[in-house]
């Protein structure tokens, strides 16, 4: 049964991550997007990992997609063009050399052994979770806080409005 | 039809799946705001990765929690990411009018 749902939520997330890499539509994009983030949340679960499948869809199927959405609308971005065939081609060869590199990383005689799953999940208690990040990590943890705070001002300087430049200067 | 029990490959093989998707984004368009959702999208792959990977090699004694961990840092890094992105696609956007990455050629010699 539990197959049955990876295959079902793996092939939703492939497929949504493919049409976020080509509709035109930014819009579209956006939609596949949240899809896309909401099978891998469905894979974490999958595996057991409630809290980390929580928090992609809070924080990524939410506010990410959220302030992406914010900026389409803000730009009025129209459709954009269609790619030129020599790009297409050139990228799709690019995807098919990483499928087939994926493909002989997973399933090819020379990958593996890979472990088996022999306790029960570590992170499907939310205790064990807590008590690591607030023992071991805690360092990494505040350096973390302080990461979003310097992106937070950094984001206020990058985007209030700037001087004009000044003709013949700075091309 | 039979399948073959879902292990760590498989998982692995869907993180490698979405990451090659995401590059393939990157080169294919040109327009700045999908560059973006598909580097979102890679990281999101490597996140799967990392998860799988924690929860297999998750043994009695040595939980392997340190994988769920650097999900959670990834996570807010993400965050971070797609802040600034934004932000500096604003900024491009009023000094130029434009999101094509093909059109930004202002730091060209």
């Amino acid at each position: 049964m539990t197959d049955w749902l990876f295959y079902i939520f793996a092939i939703l997330a492939v497929l949504a991550a493919l049409s976020v890499a080509i509709s035109r539509n930014p819009v579209n994009a956006a939609m596949g997007m949240i899809v896309s983030f909401i099978g891998m949340a469905a894979l974490f679960v999958l595996l057991e990992t409630y809290f980390l499948a929580v928090l992609q869809v809070l924080v990524y199927a939410g506010a990410i997609v959220v302030l992406f959405l914010f900026i389409i609308m803000m730009m009025d971005v129209t459709s954009a063009a269609a790619p030129k065939p020599a790009a297409l081609i050139a990228s799709a060869a690019a995807l098919g050399v990483m499928v087939a590199g994926s493909w002989f990383v997973s399933f090819s005689e020379l990958a593996g052994p890979f472990p088996e799953r022999s306790v029960d999940a570590p992170a499907a208690v939310a205790k064990i979770f807590g008590v690591e990040l607030f023992t071991r990590h805690i360092l990494a943890f505040q350096v973390i806080g302080f990461l979003l705070l310097i992106a937070m001002i950094g984001v206020i300087v990058v985007s209030r409005k700037m001087p004009q430049p000044t003709e013949g200067g700075a091309k | 039809m039979t399948l073959t029990p879902v292990g760590l490959e498989h998982y692995l093989f869907v993180a490698c799946l979405l990451f090659s998707i995401g590059v393939f984004g990157v080169l294919l368009r040109s327009n700045t705001l999908i560059i973006l959702m598909c580097l979102e999208l890679m990281l999101s792959a490597s996140i799967v990765a990392l998860i799988a990977f924690s929860r297999f090699n998750a043994i009695e004694g040595s939980l392997m929690m340190g994988g769920n961990l650097f999900v959670l840092f990834i996570i807010a890094i993400a965050a971070a990411e797609v802040a600034i992105g934004l932000a500096i696609i604003v900024a491009l956007w009023r000094r130029q009018q434009t999101l094509d990455a093909t059109e930004i050629t202002s730091l060209k010699h």
